[in-house]
């Protein structure tokens, strides 16, 4: 068997494929920028960064940053039997970001040489300039500590570039195979996807980053057809949580031997009883509550949204204005307290160091059931002066700055969002399901729909389990939940425990203008919400 | 905008034709030109050991501009080009995309996509690439948006942040998104096809400062000068004063007005719904259910007679891409014509396999990779008509965060937002509270009432007119504004 290794290493390809040497040749022809395999700044990265910098500085930027981000994906498809993609991604460039009189500006280039950089950093400067007839306010960046020399490198072990592509699409046959053993199963797809990102980072400040992460996803859907080909149902796609880990990720989580489980609960969905319309106490499993916590409380509480910065397209935040809900606008029960992070093990938005150079923080978004805290930037962290000198608090950004690409300008991200489980009782799933006399278990993302200010939402689930009597009695099907973010938190009467804590996530949160995407994970024990409102979704044609 | 300056931003020259004097250099030019294309393929051919070779070539030089809160917030600047090299052994397949488009990148990219595709499993629907072709020449390309300063995007800004500043009561949010771009696709098998287009887009929101109403305009055009700024701006600014304080009405089934955005929103989605395959294989809202069906809808009357989708990229209100990801030319499809389901969306192998001619391109659904927006015809009546003739009926100006709850009947739940009013006795009488809603385009175009002019709505890509259809069903309200 020749793998994809063997192959770089007799052709000769190894050191510029596999650890990025010569990345690229500049117009000269002589050998520009490289990226390492591990964290250490290269110091042509630097030579570039410092360029950029520099030349910002000379046009007239009374601030600037540059990132250098090499971004690497990997997809691969397969449907039954048949691989349907196998797809590389690389990309690499550089994006200038400045301030001029108050006024921002950013530009990007692919163009890896000392006059490609530049030349980006003066037209950061020269946008910037253009804008400034549009300005009224001022930029200002809460103060940071510099990092002149640091470096960060995600959890994972096994580089997924480091597996060859055989080896992964037979993981997926062999899950698929199992799958289709089941009987009514269909259809299975399953896919991979990989992302590896080594980004670099300098301010005119003086910090001087790079940083290496990895995050994974294997996703699998299993469809069942009815004997009589008036029913299908699907479980999946999202079985598995991205994590911001690599290959041996994707081996713990066994597919071969899950996919008959998946299968197995698309077959029953198939004489699922159709849910009864009413109010139902409602026990919502981490792989399904992680996407209510991002729509309904991680969303609003993006400063950039309740401020308006977010108007023309994701919408605003009914927990605004600021100073009419910071330590006020009840959110929850005293047992609710969700913080935000970027330090949480293996989550989708950990990193080291935010795209504004600072150190994220741990921070309290609601503290024991009243809101507390926004999600920031440096630019925003001032923007709640008087709200964190009234408390005692530094005037500092939670680290939440960043940018999808080399070539998108950085701007408030969600950092992970997370429920704190219960602190006295280590709870699990099944003791709340015996605690339940009338309930729905809700596991897996599914539709879910939210309005532009996270006040109404509608969220289904991939497997709903009837619960009667403190026992789970069979399948539901058609199952949705509507409901008003803050009467739904308030509703929160049991919290899982410790052991019960779990991350989900998703590689693709939409924001901004242009639109970008950020990773980013969501944990959570299971959580028992009282007397909700469901409906359901089932229509004929 | 009319005058339009040639700032120290833009290019000196738009198309480089001095090709070996530049590889390596990009920000010369702003996209790649024909000629340089044509060089990258042929260089990659000469590297290529597959098989078969596929070249796909995107170049883009994006400039935007976002203001909110009355500011101007961020605004940038980005140029980058890649290269996707597709290559085959026997039935195995692999693609490597890289933004090096440098001589040593180009050969990288290819050595890779070699060595990925040997250690892929076979593919057994893998279908051979295609020879030359011939295109239709779409002029999408407008030198109006592509010379654009970062004055004249600033200038244009203005007309809403100005009177937004002025008048106190209102806080506008806007987005200014330009591009210039140009794709290629050079194939093994003789195909070489190249396009390029500019785009430009605006969307704003103005917001009532008292925070209870919110109003919605936008404009979508190949050439920058079409779009108009102050016009938006004022219809934007009315919207959103005429919907301050919104009441609450009951939801349930509800005749409504959908403004062309709205319609484009919710029928959109009928677009990824048309493929064939799902069809036959019977999961797909257009195939035929229960014991005795193995088959489409085809030939089937599923809609409102006076419904009538195309896609065609020539169409000038559309400007879209002659040919699609795989090299195929698009040319003008008719889904459905006066109601009944003419075409579903054939891959080049599914097509083969069923003795059918391909229409949609790697499989990828209606429309294919190419093709341009959907476009809906227009019908006799007018959006003032539809007002007038109306006794009781929501209006919606458009919907927000649609996912689909039944993929087996198309139903989709989605919020109004951004303008949504109670049509009363021939007049918008009130502004009401936004409601989610539960339901199918399917649904929405067999009850159609009245079929409006079509026009080109700024999100989508589509081209639809204002609808008026009865019993929409609203399942909640949202106390969004």
């Amino acid at each position: 068997m020749t793998t994809r290794r063997d192959f770089l290493a007799t052709t000769g390809l190894a050191a510029s494929a596999l650890t990025l040497a010569a990345r690229r040749a500049d117009a000269a022809g002589t050998r520009s920028p490289i990226l390492t395999a591990n964290t250490e700044p290269d110091p042509q990265v630097k030579v570039l960064l410092l360029e950029a910098l520099t030349a910002a500085k000379l046009a007239g930027a009374s601030w600037a940053d540059a990132r250098i981000q090499r971004q690497r994906r990997q997809n691969i498809g397969t449907r039954e039997q048949q691989v349907t993609n196998v797809s590389d991604t690389d990309t690499i460039g550089c994006g200038v970001r400045v301030i001029v009189d108050g006024t921002w500006g950013f530009s990007a280039t692919r163009s890896l040489t000392k006059e490609g950089v530049a030349r980006a950093a003066q037209r950061a400067v020269s946008l910037a300039k253009a804008n400034r007839v549009a300005r009224e306010r001022l930029v200002r960046l809460a103060p940071t500590e510099v990092h002149p020399n640091a470096t960060w490198k995600s959890g994972y072990t096994i580089d997924p570039w480091s597996v060859p592509v055989e080896e992964k699409v037979a993981l997926l046959f062999a899950a698929n195979a199992e799958a289709m053993k089941v009987k009514n199963i269909r259809f299975v797809n399953s896919n991979l996807s990989f992302v590896k990102e080594e980004r670099s980072y300098a301010n005119s400040e003086g910090s001087m980053i790079s940083q290496d992460v990895v995050r994974s996803w294997v996703t699998m859907s299993c469809t069942a057809v009815s004997d009589d080909r008036t029913e299908t149902a699907t479980r999946g796609p999202e079985v598995v949580q991205p994590m911001g880990r690599g290959w041996e990720y994707v081996l713990e989580n066994d597919i071969v031997k899950n996919a008959t489980v998946w299968a197995e609960q698309a077959r029953e969905k198939l004489t699922a009883r159709p849910v009864d319309v009413g109010r139902w106490d409602l026990i919502l499993h981490p792989s399904q509550l992680f996407l209510t916590i991002h729509e309904s409380i991680a969303h609003p509480t993006e400063l950039d949204r309740a401020m308006g910065y977010e108007a023309n397209y994701a919408g605003t935040s009914f927990i605004a204005p600021p100073d009419n809900v910071l330590g006020k606008l009840r959110l929850g029960p005293d047992m609710l307290t969700i913080r935000g992070n970027r330090s949480e093990k293996d989550g989708l938005a950990t990193i080291g160091y935010d795209d504004d150079g600072v150190r994220p923080d741990e921070f309290d978004i609601i503290r024991n059931g009243i809101f507390w805290d926004y999600q920031t930037t440096r630019e925003q962290a001032e923007w709640l002066r008087p709200w964190y000198e009234k408390n005692g608090m530094p005037v500092r950004s939670h680290g939440c700055a960043y940018a999808q690409s080399w070539s998108d300008v950085a701007f408030q991200r969600m950092p992970n969002v997370s429920i704190v489980p219960d602190q006295q009782v280590d709870r699990s799933l099944d003791d709340m399901v015996a605690a339940t006399d009338k309930g729905i278990v809700m596991i897996g993302r599914s539709s879910y729909s939210i309005d532009q200010q996270r006040y109404n939402a509608q969220f289904g689930a991939q497997v709903c389990y009837e619960v009667k009597g403190g026992k789970i009695v069979g399948q539901l099907r058609d199952v949705a939940y509507v409901m008003r973010t803050p009467d739904f938190w308030n509703s929160v009467d049991l919290l899982g425990g410790k052991s019960s804590y779990e991350l989900g996530g998703t590689f693709n949160d939409g924001k901004g203008q242009p639109g970008q995407s950020n990773a980013v994970s969501h944990g959570c024990p299971p959580v028992r919400f009282k007397n909700i409102n469901v409906i359901n979704t089932g229509r004929q044609l | 905008m009319s005058t339009l300056r040639h700032h120290p931003d833009a290019p000196k020259r738009l198309i480089a034709h001095d090709v070996a004097s530049r590889h390596g250099v990009i920000d010369e030019a702003l996209v790649l030109s024909r000629a340089e294309c044509e060089d990258i393929v042929q260089r990659a051919l000469t590297l290529s050991k597959a098989d078969a070779c596929r070249i796909n070539i995107g170049a883009s030089y994006q400039t935007n501009l976002r203001f909110a809160d009355n500011q101007m917030s961020t605004s940038g600047i980005s140029d980058d080009a890649s290269i996707t090299i597709s290559s085959v052994f026997g039935k195995k397949r692999a693609s490597v995309t890289t933004n090096d488009t440098s001589p040593d990148g180009l050969a990288r990219a290819v050595a890779q996509s070699e060595a990925l595709a040997k250690l892929s499993p076979d593919d057994p629907e893998l279908m051979p690439e295609l020879g030359a072709q011939t295109y239709a020449s779409i002029p999408a390309w407008f030198d109006s948006t592509a010379n654009l300063s970062a004055e004249d995007r600033a200038k244009a800004a203005l007309t809403a942040l100005e009177p937004a500043r002025k008048a106190k009561d209102l806080t506008v949010a806007g987005f200014i998104d330009c591009s210039a771009n140009a794709t290629a696709i050079g194939t093994s098998a003789g195909l070489f096809a190249y396009h390029r287009s500019t785009g430009a887009n605006y969307t704003l929101t103005v917001r009532t400062n008292d925070g209870t109403g919110s109003g919605w305009v936008g404009g979508d055009e190949n050439d920058f000068s079409r779009i108009d700024f102050a016009g938006i701006a004022t219809r934007a600014i009315d919207k959103a004063r005429a919907s301050r304080n919104p009441q609450a009405i009951e939801p349930g089934r509800y005749t409504v007005i959908f403004e062309p955005q709205a319609v484009s929103d919710l029928i959109g989605s009928v677009r990824g719904a048309m493929n064939a395959r799902s069809a036959e294989e019977g999961r797909s809202p257009f195939s035929v259910r229960g014991p005795n069906g193995n088959g489409t809808k085809l030939g089937e009357r599923i809609m409102d007679t006076r419904v009538t989708l195309v896609t065609d990229p020539a169409d000038p209100q559309i400007l879209g891409s002659p040919f699609d990801g795989e090299g195929m030319p698009t040319g003008r499809q008719v889904w459905v014509e006066n109601g009944v389901l003419k075409q579903l969306a054939y891959s080049r192998f599914w097509a083969a396999r069923k003795g059918v001619q391909p229409n949609s391109g790697g499989g990828g659904g209606f429309g294919g990779g190419g093709g341009g927006g959907l476009k809906m015809l227009g019908g006799d009546s007018t959006f003032d008509a539809m007002i007038k003739g109306t006794e009781r009926a929501v209006l919606v100006t458009r919907l927000w965060y649609l996912r689909v709850v039944d993929g087996r009947t198309l139903v989709y739940t989605g919020l109004t937002r951004d303008g949504t009013f109670l049509v009363e006795n021939g007049k918008v009488a009130r502004s009401i509270k936004n409601f989610r809603f539960n339901d199918s385009p399917l649904f929405l175009l067999n009850n159609l009432e009245a079929v409006g002019p079509s026009v080109r709505v700024a999100e989508g890509g589509s081209v639809v007119p204002a609808l008026k259809a009865r019993d929409f069903s609203f399942t909640s309200l949202s106390d969004a504004v």
